[in-house]
């Protein structure tokens, strides 16, 4: 079996079991929303480890998964399968509207564009009190359920997380290693020698930026109907930056990178809480190390750690 | 059959005219070379003609098509192969792998066929790979298959590309000096191997400051001197002819 196939086996795994051996619910609860990061970051981590390119406005796209579906439950009392569709299709055409543009050109324009979009969306969050209800939050989103079960318990809701972060998992794996996954790559090493084989370059880029954007909405839509309340500063540029970390502290050339990152930054304020004033300094200090330490990400150091097991005696 | 046609193609770089309304034709089936001195316009050419570069004015026909604004991924879809003087290998994929993003244009899995794995993405993947094995084993690259290929002495990082090209099955395919870094023994190698190609009904455009290569295996030549089309020939005529030696050949005799 491929490696991968492997690895997602264990993942998913060690995700079934872990709620059973945790002593509370108060842990599933942050494996829960590290999961959520972890769905997230995998879509930006195939935008950069594969388009070669970069968002600064991820935390935007999240924000509108959450908003759109949580509005439509809350205000027009849809029911939360449609109002998510909608989410995810909104988002995506938002991405398309802004990629489209900006990927055809050489260089880092999407990083901008992303960025001025995230600010945009953001100051909608807050402004657009009718819908959003500003700074003040949008409260009475429906919890997701069935008939009359509610996933409503940390535990769950956590089943329903780390299945959507498996499927996507399977999913990018998937697409990584067929054609589009090769296109992807060769496009990320050569444009030009990509393009002169058929490769519609921007094409290429524009579907794995609007793909890694409709993660970012479904985690957003996840987060929304399991918190029921969700005000601006959650969308705000800096989880933008918070998942940019993630995925260069997991090792941005693979896939793995974004689950390893994304549960390790959301663990470290665990650990680290009881430092209380300190907690802001040693998380920094840690992130910093580890940044200049392991170039490879976390991903690098389990690669290194293997190659010696299997070229050792 | 004309496979491609250039008519009064030009091109400017700021002030500097590399091409001055060059016209070219390749016929199916033969090996066509372009030759010139250092700057003449050859590489700037081929970077018109596979779409690399957009072109500032004349008309280009491929296979009866007119391409000469369509981008580069088109013509190649099409059927219009290259290699690069300056290699464009995918350095850090495996020989395997860059072989097979050769074949892209003969697969047509989108994201979500290919994301759920459905029996067609699958079918195409081993339909690349085993494309691709057969061209490692023709140019005795299959001990190389799993090898980074940004690792790969220069030499074979060029029949890499080669084999890249050829995986696309091309109508046409452009190289562009493919002798330029390799030994007078890989040149010999490389001269039979493309005279192979031709036998096997291969059409081949390339650009060569060899000149034991390009007259030994072209059926054609064209002469390009200060972005202008001198002369053009048969080799032995090319070689006779003054303007030419005094354009390019003599050079080397003053």
């Amino acid at each position: 079996m491929n490696k991968d196939y492997l690895f997602l086996s264990i993942m998913a795994l060690v995700a079934f079991v872990l709620p059973l051996v945790l002593p509370g619910d108060y842990y599933v609860e942050v494996f829960l929303f590290a999961g959520i990061n972890v769905l997230v970051a995998l879509g930006l981590s195939l935008l950069m480890g594969y388009a070669g390119q970069i968002s600064l406005g991820h935390a935007g796209f999240y924000g509108m998964g959450a908003y759109i579906s949580g509005a439509l439950t809350a205000h027009l009392g849809w029911p939360v399968l449609p109002a998510a569709l909608i989410a995810i299709m909104t988002t995506a055409l938002v991405a398309a509207l802004v990629g489209w543009p900006t990927l055809r050109l050489k260089g880092h324009y999407l990083a901008m564009a992303t960025l001025g979009l995230g600010i945009i969306l953001y100051i909608l969050f807050l402004q657009a009190k009718g819908i959003t209800g500003g700074a003040s939050g949008l409260s009475g989103i429906c919890p997701i359920h069935l008939g009359h079960w509610y996933l409503d318990t940390p535990k769950r809701y956590y089943y329903l997380v780390w299945s959507t972060v498996v499927l996507a998992f399977l999913f990018s794996i998937n697409l990584v290693r067929s054609r589009v996954g090769l296109a992807l790559r060769a496009l990320h090493y050569s444009e030009v020698a990509a393009s002169t084989l058929g490769i519609d370059v921007a094409r290429y880029k524009l579907k794995v930026f609007v793909f890694s954007c409709i993660l970012a909405a479904m985690g957003g839509i996840l987060y929304a109907h399991y918190i029921t309340f969700i005000s601006p500063e959650t969308f705000g540029f800096m989880y933008s930056v918070d998942l940019l970390v993630m995925i260069v502290l997991g090792g941005m050339h693979s896939l793995w990178g974004a689950l390893l990152g994304g549960t390790f930054f959301s663990l470290l304020p665990e650990v680290l809480h009881h430092l209380e004033d300190l907690e802001v300094v040693v998380h920094g200090f840690i992130l910093l190390l580890i940044l200049i330490l392991l170039p490879g990400g976390l991903v690098g150091v389990i690669e290194k750690v293997g190659e010696k097991i299997r070229g050792g005696p | 059959m004309v496979v491609l046609e250039a008519q009064k193609v030009m091109k400017s770089f700021g002030g500097v005219k590399a091409l001055k309304g060059v016209d070219v034709t390749v016929q199916d089936g033969t090996v066509t070379a372009l030759i010139g001195p250092n700057g003449s316009g050859k590489t700037t050419l081929f970077n018109v003609l596979t779409g690399v570069l957009p072109m500032d004015g004349g008309r280009v026909y491929f296979l009866g098509h007119e391409i000469g604004n369509w981008p580069a991924h088109k013509r190649g879809a099409l059927g219009m192969a290259r290699t690069f003087q300056n290699l464009q290998i995918f350095k850090e994929m495996t020989v395997l792998e860059n072989v097979m993003v050769g074949g892209f244009r003969h697969t047509s899995c989108g994201f979500l066929s290919s994301g759920l794995a459905l029996p067609k993405a699958r079918r195409e993947m081993a339909h690349l790979k085993r494309e691709a094995l057969r061209l490692l084993e023709e140019l005795d690259l299959a001990h190389y298959r799993d090898t980074i290929a940004g690792k790969l002495p220069f030499g074979l990082q060029r029949k890499v590309e080669i084999a890249r090209a050829l995986a696309l099955k091309p109508r046409l395919l452009l190289l562009d000096e493919p002798a330029a870094g390799l030994t007078t023994k890989e040149t010999i190698t490389l001269a039979r191997f493309i005279q192979g190609l031709r036998e096997r009904g291969m059409t081949v455009f390339l650009v060569d400051h060899d000149m034991d290569l390009v007259m030994g295996i072209s059926d054609w030549v064209i002469v390009l001197n200060f972005g202008k089309k001198i002369y053009e020939g048969t080799p032995l005529a090319v070689k006779r002819e003054r303007s030419v030696i005094k354009a390019y050949l003599g050079e080397k005799r003053a």
